[in-house]
């Protein structure tokens, strides 16, 4: 089975929102791709950011250890983070580890930016 | 004869620490209870006393003396001292004659012969009651360091640990004044080892019970796998309000992951401990201040790799402080020469112990505890499957009553390759009526399963396969993995905290055995000599039952 290694785009969408689009497998091997994604979301100074996993297809103990690190940055640095794009079954795995506790999951994206706008 | 207004009343002098005298209360039998009174050395009347042997008046005597005041206030007219072998040891005190005149000389002939026979017998009787006192004494003394010695040895593991592809020595010999020495392995469910050594200041059950709070306080500090440095962060902090003043802890805190040979450590003001490489030894520093000094101390933290024939040594001053006949000091020097020197992992303790045995000659009393804790790393791992150690493959083990193959098949052992073997258990399953969602969590649990068999188990040698095996019954499907690294049981899962994990005060990772529990209706793990089998089972639901094929 072909792998397919972390790739990471940033961009901004609303004011003080920014956006981590994610493609391939959060795993051990995507420390630094994830890493420096969220540094580079975090250079404009955002509330929010967005973790897009709309293409995501595989995460595992490792890429859940990951996710939870950035949440912790986020919450240091007062940020919102927040989920989209998660299969039915990863969804399960961020309930069942308590992550969507911490950080609203959304559908998709256009639902998680409508849920950002400020009031 | 002459009478006496009072009978002669017997104060029993008792000496002081200070040797001062004081005079004790009288048997309640005698009428009269005087209150005692105390007579420093360095008072005037002891001199005179000493000087003037024999009864004396104290109404005549002009003296600035506290106890003389004292005496006239407890109504003595006459006191004869008891001098024995040049030193005063009590007095024969009497108050005023009844019929109110003066002491005749016979009086004072009879008191002097008396005091003079009566001084020897209050000596001798002094010299007992010191040594009973200082017999108890001497017996309390004792109690208290058995005490301390159970309290430590009860305290300090009782088992080494066994690691595959590793050697884990301790030795531990107190001092008869028990010390704080104390060591300890902290197994985590990852396969890591945290490693303990500490002293702390001062001897005998103050010792003893600040370090049983120590180990404590470290334990529980240390449960999530946190960093080295954050561990003694929190031990210091919960260690400096009730630690007793003067008193502290060195700790030397280090973990090692045994499928990598990574050690990271931070030290709380241990001595360095030595790690030798290619019999060459080096000190591993880290600095920090011992625990209970203060709070809000930070712990540098550092890393090194134990290759194979590689030896860490951890150990107290016990050892760099033992003395020869001729009063030199063993020493950091000649310790870690002696590290460097010893060839081989084997028995680097036996080692030194000899060399200290030489060092201090026959009849050396220790003055401190010693303690030697080593870790080596074996030249290459034991590969069960290489070397005939009874390893039973999946392939040859008959497919268990009641349940049918569906597929079994092995993955090297190397990051990443759980997606191969969560892709061909979805292959195997695919007809056999489960539900998109129970697939996709038994996908997730096979590959959680067989990450830990590569890492845990077979540390990620590419020699060691991991072996899978799906099988199916009627009411379920099972997925066999087994790793080749045996043994030892599996560390019990511990429910992650993802608030701590959130706050930075439990590691990040830990969730794979958490995340297997959750998604399959049974996990049974079985240990044997040279393997580990985990059996991740789904049950079959009602509605799909009738729906898979026969």
């Amino acid at each position: 089975m072909a792998t397919r290694p972390l790739e990471a785009r940033v961009r901004q969408s609303l004011p003080r929102v920014a956006i981590i689009e994610l493609s391939g497998e959060v795993n051990g091997f995507a420390e630094e791709t994830l890493n420096a994604a969220y540094a580079e979301a975090e250079r404009d100074n955002p509330d929010v950011i967005l973790l897009n996993f709309s293409d995501v297809d595989y995460i595992n103990s490792t890429g859940i250890a990951l996710i939870v690190t950035l949440l912790a940055h986020a919450r240091k640095a007062h940020r919102r983070l927040l989920a989209c794009g998660l299969s039915d079954h990863y969804v399960e795995i961020f309930t069942i580890t308590r992550l969507a506790d911490f950080m609203r999951v959304f559908p998709d994206e256009a639902t998680a930016l409508a849920a950002s706008k400020p009031n | 004869m002459a009478t006496l207004k009072h009978t002669a009343r017997r104060f029993w002098p008792r000496r002081h620490a200070d040797d001062s005298l004081s005079i004790a209360k009288p048997p309640a039998r005698l009428r009269r209870v005087e209150p005692q009174i105390e007579i420093p050395p360095n008072d005037p009347i002891v001199a005179y006393f000493l000087s003037a042997p024999g009864a004396i008046e104290l109404d005549k005597l002009h003296l600035d003396s506290p106890a003389l005041r004292d005496l006239r206030a407890a109504g003595v007219a006459l006191a004869i001292p008891l001098v024995s072998q040049g030193e005063l040891v009590g007095l024969l005190n009497l108050g005023p004659r009844l019929s109110e005149q003066d002491y005749s000389p016979d009086d004072r002939r009879l008191l002097n012969t008396l005091a003079t026979q009566a001084a020897p017998a209050v000596r001798v009787a002094q010299l007992v009651r010191q040594q009973q006192a200082e017999a108890r004494a001497r017996e309390r003394i004792e109690q208290e360091l058995r005490i301390a010695r159970i309290i430590q040895q009860t305290l300090l593991p009782k088992e080494l640990p066994q690691i595959a592809g590793w050697g884990v020595s301790a030795y531990y010999q107190p001092a008869r004044a028990v010390g704080g020495d104390f060591y300890d392995f902290l197994p985590f469910e990852d396969g890591r080892l945290g490693l303990v050594i500490g002293d702390v200041t001062d001897k005998g059950v103050p010792a003893a019970l600040v370090m049983a709070t120590t180990r404590s306080i470290l334990r529980t500090a240390a449960q999530h796998g946190d960093s080295p440095g954050m561990v003694l962060e929190r031990a210091n902090d919960l260690l400096c309000p009730d630690i007793p003043p003067k008193m502290f802890v060195t700790c030397l805190y280090a973990i090692l992951d045994p499928s990598s040979g990574r050690l990271h450590y931070a030290n709380a003001g241990h001595d360095l401990p030595y790690h030798s490489h290619d019999s060459v030894a080096a000190e591993l520093r880290a600095t920090g201040m011992p625990l209970g000094l203060m709070p809000g101390m930070r712990y540098e933290e550092k890393e090194t790799v134990l290759a194979p024939g590689d030896v860490l040594l951890l150990y107290s001053d016990g050892l760099v402080e033992a003395h020869s006949p001729t009063r030199d000091m063993y020493g950091f020097p000649r310790l870690m020469a002696q590290v460097g020197t010893h060839a081989g992992t084997g028995a680097l303790i036996e080692f030194l112990l000899n060399d200290l045995t030489a060092f201090t000659g026959p009849g050396w009393e220790q003055e401190d505890d010693v303690t030697l804790v080593t870790v080596s790393r074996t030249e290459s791992e034991p590969s069960p499957m290489t070397n005939s150690t009874g390893y039973i493959s999946l392939a040859d083990e008959p497919v268990p009553e009641g349940w049918r193959l569906l597929d079994r098949w092995t993955v090297p052992s190397a990051p990443g390759n759980e997606r191969k073997a969560l892709a061909r258990v979805a292959e195997a399953v695919i007809d056999q009526g489960l539900t998109v969602k129970r697939i996709e969590q038994l996908k997730t649990a096979v590959a959680e399963a067989t990450m830990n068999a590569m890492e845990h188990g077979n540390h990620y040698q590419p020699d060691l396969p991991v072996e899978l095996m799906v099988l199916a019954s009627d009411d379920a499907i099972a997925v066999h993995i087994r790793d080749q690294g045996g043994g030892r049981p599996l560390p019990q899962t511990v429910e992650p905290d993802l608030e701590a994990k959130l706050a930075e005060r439990q590691t990040a990772r830990g969730w794979g055995l958490f995340l297997i529990k959750h998604l399959v209706d049974e996990m049974r793990v079985t240990t044997e000599p040279t393997h580990h089998t985990v059996e991740l089972i789904v049950y079959r639901e009602e509605a799909e039952r009738g729906n898979s094929p026969a």
